[in-house]
């Protein structure tokens, strides 16, 4: 359960996927989720599995929720004195579990909500920027503390384990959230970390990742001359930080970003329109740092919705479907028929186009 | 003919059923609320003929040899792996790697097919692997192709895309595919040559296409003769040969 | 041919049963070390004038010639090598600087060669570069940190906002580089032009201007100015697709240029824009370059002169600071940062200078493009980056430690018929490739020269789409700067840190 020293790399990743999205906002349990994933139980090998969960905590919609996991008692103690400096905490409580036979070795899993203190921030500082350092910082430097997801009216549930046994544990059917997404793990390595299954997440940023990302290790270079910094050990996180940083920060639109992550062939840009052949060019030459290789499906969740994405030559799979307000993506289609045998379209996603599914209204 | 309720079945439990029945001579097995059990079929012998009513789980007649087998829902990935022998329609679309390394037998779609699909496909003497598809298939198709014949027909093109996708052919040094309709110059690898059908063609084409419509209640006329088609061989059996030097 | 104590280095062997006394050898010879002996009806060799050049050995029907080294016994010594004490007897001769050309040739570590690149099985396919798409293209230039578009999330269609300067287009990472007209002659030069037209990639002019015959080659050319401003006039500056302020090479960090009068003639003369038969020297220092806002002075100064319509470099020498001294640059306003390592070539140099002056551009590259980034400017300026790059692996390794493109000055050479017999400064190349002699330079055909050049650059970037398939990555940018791929073997933990890379095995 404790974290490993960084000599063992990055660790790939093969596994499965699957995401629950509702358009307008209404909220399911998490049963639905848990049985799409259980259904593709061999994609995994029991190391890992996951689950992101938005609009879970509709009284504490406007408070950061951070999901805690501690290695003893000494480290939680330690956090809470440095949160306690730093932020105001509305509440905190132990995250729900119940003992589950495959679960072992499980972290002390707390939640914070938590609002900035105003008096702590610089007048030129975002406020975002200023959660994400604060997160980066306590994950690198407090000692036994690792914040596994910081959105709000969001949360990351992950652990060592089959995906159907973390949901039991974390009791995931007492949850009613909009967006669901989730993930089965199949690591090649045995760090037996819970803060290394999927989702990966920042703010409300959640990715769950199907695949290895062949240029991890020029993505990592190009997000630390941001002030990334990469702690999981895992290449999924870059994918979550990428986000952050081409629509948070440098506000491309949704399709320019995936654009970026996953462009076009040069021999096609050549052969584009005038004006878009200028756009792709410029993306390409700037955002070469952010292009992720190698194969890999994902998706991406946040506030506002959901994003499935493949890579340039779509070696991984992705099939999607819809049904009335419902949208579903996962890398079988049995993983969405087993929930909803009979959907209004089906459709497999082609490589490097994303499907985006965006709330109709706040929620 | 024997019933199996695969609701919830694990896939090696089905699968060992499905064996045992066909070991015991059973020649028609009806398999019911399937949904996502991999490996159906796989290096199944024998006269038997299973029909599947739900979505199988990928690797459907992977290294099959004999069997038939009708899916009436859509397909997943990796249908007929190294597939030797036998029959696979499928009554929808299907996923990406379709009948890879496929040696011998048919497979019949009624719609789309996804990424990579009749990569390596071969062929020696009568064993000659088929592969039909009623939609349009994405990029990489029929890469490496060494033989057998691949036949797309893209009876319901409505898409911007190109119907055959990109780099189609990459790679090919045998085989031949038939395309209904026209694949621009700049979606062909280089290793592909692009010409017209002959008698010889026809011969093989026409029965291909009768089946499909056969199995698919399509119309046999509007299938041959709505739209002229198109044949791709690769050009040299050596395509790589200037490359080296030592 | 003054009498010397020092002993040849080579011996001439002729077969003489295989010898059909051709006589061709004679000719070819630029070091008139072969003549043609009537009485005995034979050839003599006069081994001090050979120096390994091996144009009788290549030219010869009938391989009768063998070039052998003078091996003489010295008494071993560790300390005092035969090299040794052959230099201190040629400098007590004759009171000179002992010169050399092209790179240091002194066995100091080549870090190229402790350093293994990954490949990927069963997590992370291999691209089969044959068959599927494999991008190398390359953008040379200033990037902005960002990009901003008009358009919603929705939306399909979007549009840019952002404009960016002018950069250079290369279909492969690789620049010819920059070795002037004068150190080498008028087909080298028109040779390497065509190449780059060929392949798509770019020629640097050196510093001894462009031949008005060449501006046709307009699009791959990056015009140089050093600080004799050889050649430099407001069209010259408009007759490249980018500008390069010369400020060092590797070979003479600190020190200028030489270019004996033996080798300027009508051509060079009128090229340089100097007097025939005059020694040219090219400053140590550019004399209006006397701190780094000078630098940023002569940078826009150029830009103006080129209406911001090309991309305005800087080229330096490898040296200790070179971090900071690129970080300057950089910040400065160079669009793109040239830097050429101690090992880097040059017509003529002392060899004081060219073997101990300077660091390995493995090392500077990885210093400056760690201290770039971690200064935040990584994406104002394009490295490229030389010295010593002999083979696809070499410039692999260079793209992976995070040079955006290398350069090559040797390898071009070689591949133009140059064996490295490195006497570039006596005009006497007997290739036709350092030398103005046009006797000499006549033995070059441009065409056959343009394709030999051709046919290496395909040939790399056909190894570099290998390699690139086995990492698992389509695109260069993929493999631009990920450490990551690269492993160390047989170096010290310190080393290991400074090129930001693992020991093999971890």
């Amino acid at each position: 359960m404790l974290k490993c020293e960084s000599d063992l790399g990055h660790i790939p990743s093969g596994c499965a996927i699957s995401g629950i999205f509702n358009r307008k906002g209404k909220r399911i349990d998490g049963n639905k989720i848990i049985k799409s994933i259980a259904l593709m139980h061999d994609r995994s090998n029991g190391l890992g599995g996951g689950f992101a969960a938005y609009g879970i905590y509709p009284k504490y919609k406007d408070f950061y929720a951070f999901h805690v996991m501690f290695d003893d008692e000494e480290s939680k103690e330690r956090l809470e004195c440095y949160l306690a400096q730093h932020f105001i905490i509305e509440k905190d409580e132990r995250i729900p579990t119940r003992k589950t036979e495959r679960i072992h070795n499980a972290p002390l899993l707390w939640r914070y909500f938590v609002e900035v203190d105003n008096k702590r921030l610089d007048d030129d500082v975002d406020k975002e920027d200023h959660v994400v350092n604060e997160v980066m910082h306590i994950n690198s430097s407090i000692a036994g503390a690792f914040i596994s997801s910081s959105g709000k009216n969001m949360g990351g549930f992950k652990g060592v384990g089959y995906p159907e046994d973390i949901a039991h544990y974390y009791r995931l059917e007492e949850y009613n959230a909009y967006l669901w997404t989730a993930h089965g793990r199949f690591p090649t390595n045995t760090p037996g970390w819970w803060g290394g299954a999927h989702p990966m997440t920042l703010l409300d940023w959640s990715v769950v990742h199907n695949g290895e990302i062949s240029s991890y290790g020029i993505n990592k270079r190009y997000l630390e001359m941001f002030g990334y910094k990469m702690e999981l050990m895992t290449d999924t996180e870059v994918i979550a930080y990428l986000f952050d940083l081409l629509v948070r920060r440098h506000k491309l639109p949704l399709r320019v970003a995936t654009a970026a992550l996953a462009p076009p062939f040069w021999k096609d840009i050549d052969v584009m329109p005038a004006a878009e052949k200028q756009a792709y060019t410029a993306l390409r030459m700037v955002y070469g740092g952010a292009l992720m290789n190698g194969p890999f499906s994902i998706l991406v969740g946040f506030r506002g919705g959901v994003v499935g994405l493949n890579d340039r030559i779509k070696l991984r799979p992705m099939i999607a479907a819809e049904k009335n307000d419902f949208l579903y993506m996962s890398s079988e289609e049995a993983g969405i028929r087993v929930i909803e045998p009979d959907p209004d379209r089906v459709w497999a996603p082609r490589a490097g186009t994303p499907v985006i599914g965006l709330l109709e209204d706040e929620v | 003919m024997a019933k199996i309720d695969a609701n919830e079945m694990h896939y090696k439990v089905l699968n060992e059923k499905i064996l045992s029945l066909t070991k015991q001579g059973e020649k028609h097995i009806e398999l019911q609320h399937v949904c996502g059990q991999k490996f159906i079929g796989d290096g199944l012998k024998g006269n038997v003929k299973i029909d599947i009513y739900g979505i199988p789980g990928n690797d459907l007649a992977a290294f099959m040899d004999g069997p038939e087998i009708e899916v009436h829902c859509n397909g997943q990935d990796g249908i007929g792996n190294t597939m030797n022998a036998g029959t696979v329609v499928i009554h929808g679309h299907a996923g990406d790697v379709i009948g890879y390394g496929m040696r011998g037998g048919k497979i019949f779609i009624q719609g789309d097919v996804g990424y990579r699909v009749g990569i390596h496909m071969k062929a020696y003497l009568n064993n000659v692997p088929y592969i039909v598809i009623g939609g349009t298939a994405c990029n990489f198709f029929g890469e490496y192709m060494a033989g057998g014949v691949m036949v797309l027909l893209g009876l319901n093109t409505t898409d911007g895309c190109p119907m055959a996708g990109d780099y189609v052919g990459s790679g090919m040094h045998g085989g031949v595919v038939y395309i209904r309709g026209d694949v621009e110059d700049r979606y062909l690898a280089r290793d592909v040559r692009k010409t017209e059908l002959d008698d010889a063609d026809r011969a093989r084409l026409e029965p291909l296409v009768k089946e499909y419509c056969q199995h698919f209640g399509y119309d046999y006329k509007t299938a041959m003769d709505s739209k002229k088609f198109i044949k791709l061989v690769p050009r040299s059996s050596r395509p790589y040969g200037n490359l080296y030097t030592s | 041919m003054a009498v010397t104590q020092v002993p040849p280095e080579f011996t001439v062997n002729i077969n003489d049963r295989k010898c059909v006394r051709c006589k061709r050898c004679t000719n070819e010879c630029g070091f008139d070390a072969l003549s043609y002996n009537k009485e005995y009806d034979a050839i003599i060799a006069d081994d001090s004038k050979c120096v390994a050049c091996h144009r009788c050995t290549t030219m010869c029907p009938k391989f009768a010639i063998r070039i052998e080294d003078n091996s003489l016994a010295y008494k071993a010594n560790a300390n005092f090598s035969p090299t040794h004490r052959k230099n201190i007897l040629k400098q007590a001769e004759t009171g000179g600087i002992l010169l050399g050309a092209m790179g240091c040739d002194l066995p100091y570590p080549i870090f190229w060669d402790h350093i293994l690149i990954d490949a990927c099985q069963v997590t992370n396919p291999s691209i089969d570069p044959l068959r599927e798409p494999m991008e190398l293209r390359t953008y040379l230039g200033r990037k902005p940190d960002r990009l901003e578009f008009d358009g919603k999330d929705d939306q399909d269609i979007f549009k840019l906002k952002t404009e960016l300067a002018p950069n250079l287009k290369l279909d492969f990472p690789l620049v010819f580089g920059g070795m002037s007209f004068g150190a080498v002659s008028y087909n080298v030069h028109k040779s390497l032009m065509m190449a780059a037209q060929r392949t798509g990639v770019m020629m640097n002019t050196g510093e001894g201007g462009l031949h008005e015959d060449f501006y046709q080659y307009r699009d791959n050319v990056i015009v140089q100015t050093a600080s004799g401003r050889f050649g430099v006039h407001a069209d010259y500056l408009n007759a490249g697709a980018a500008i390069e302020i010369k400020i060092g090479q590797g070979a003479k960090p600190g020190i200028g240029g030489h270019l004996p009068g033996e080798k300027v003639n009508e051509v060079i003369s009128k090229t340089r824009m100097v007097p025939v038969g005059a020694d040219l020297l090219s400053p140590a220092p550019h004399h209006d370059i006397y701190s780094i806002e000078d630098l940023g002075q002569l940078i826009f100064a150029l830009k103006e002169a080129s209406r911001y319509k090309i991309p305005v470099g800087v080229k330096v020498a490898a040296v200790h600071n070179i971090a900071a001294i690129c970080s300057g640059i950089v910040r400065a306003g160079a669009d793109f940062v040239t830097i050429d390592g101690f090992r880097g070539g040059t017509g003529a140099a002392l060899k004081v200078v060219r073997d101990n002056v300077g660091i390995p551009i493995e090392l500077g590259l990885a210093a400056v493009d760690d201290r770039l980034r971690q200064e935040g400017i990584r994406n104002q300026a394009s490295i490229i980056c030389g010295g010593g790059i002999r083979q696809s692996a070499d410039m692999i390794k260079a793209i992976a430690l995070g040079a955006d493109a290398v350069m090559i000055g040797t390898s071009a050479l070689v591949a133009l018929g140059c064996r490295v017999c490195q006497k570039c400064n006596t005009n006497k190349c007997s290739w036709g490739i350092a030398t103005q002699n046009p006797k000499l330079t006549a033995r070059l055909d441009p065409e056959e020269g343009a394709q030999h050049v051709t046919n290496l650059v395909s040939a790399w970037s056909h190894e570099t789409q290998e390699v690139l398939g086995a990492l698992g990555v389509n695109s260069i940018e993929s493999l631009r700067g990920s450490r990551e791929r690269l492993r160390g073997i047989g170096l010290d933990e310190k080393t290991l840190e400074i090129l930001g890379i693992k020991p093999a095995g971890r």
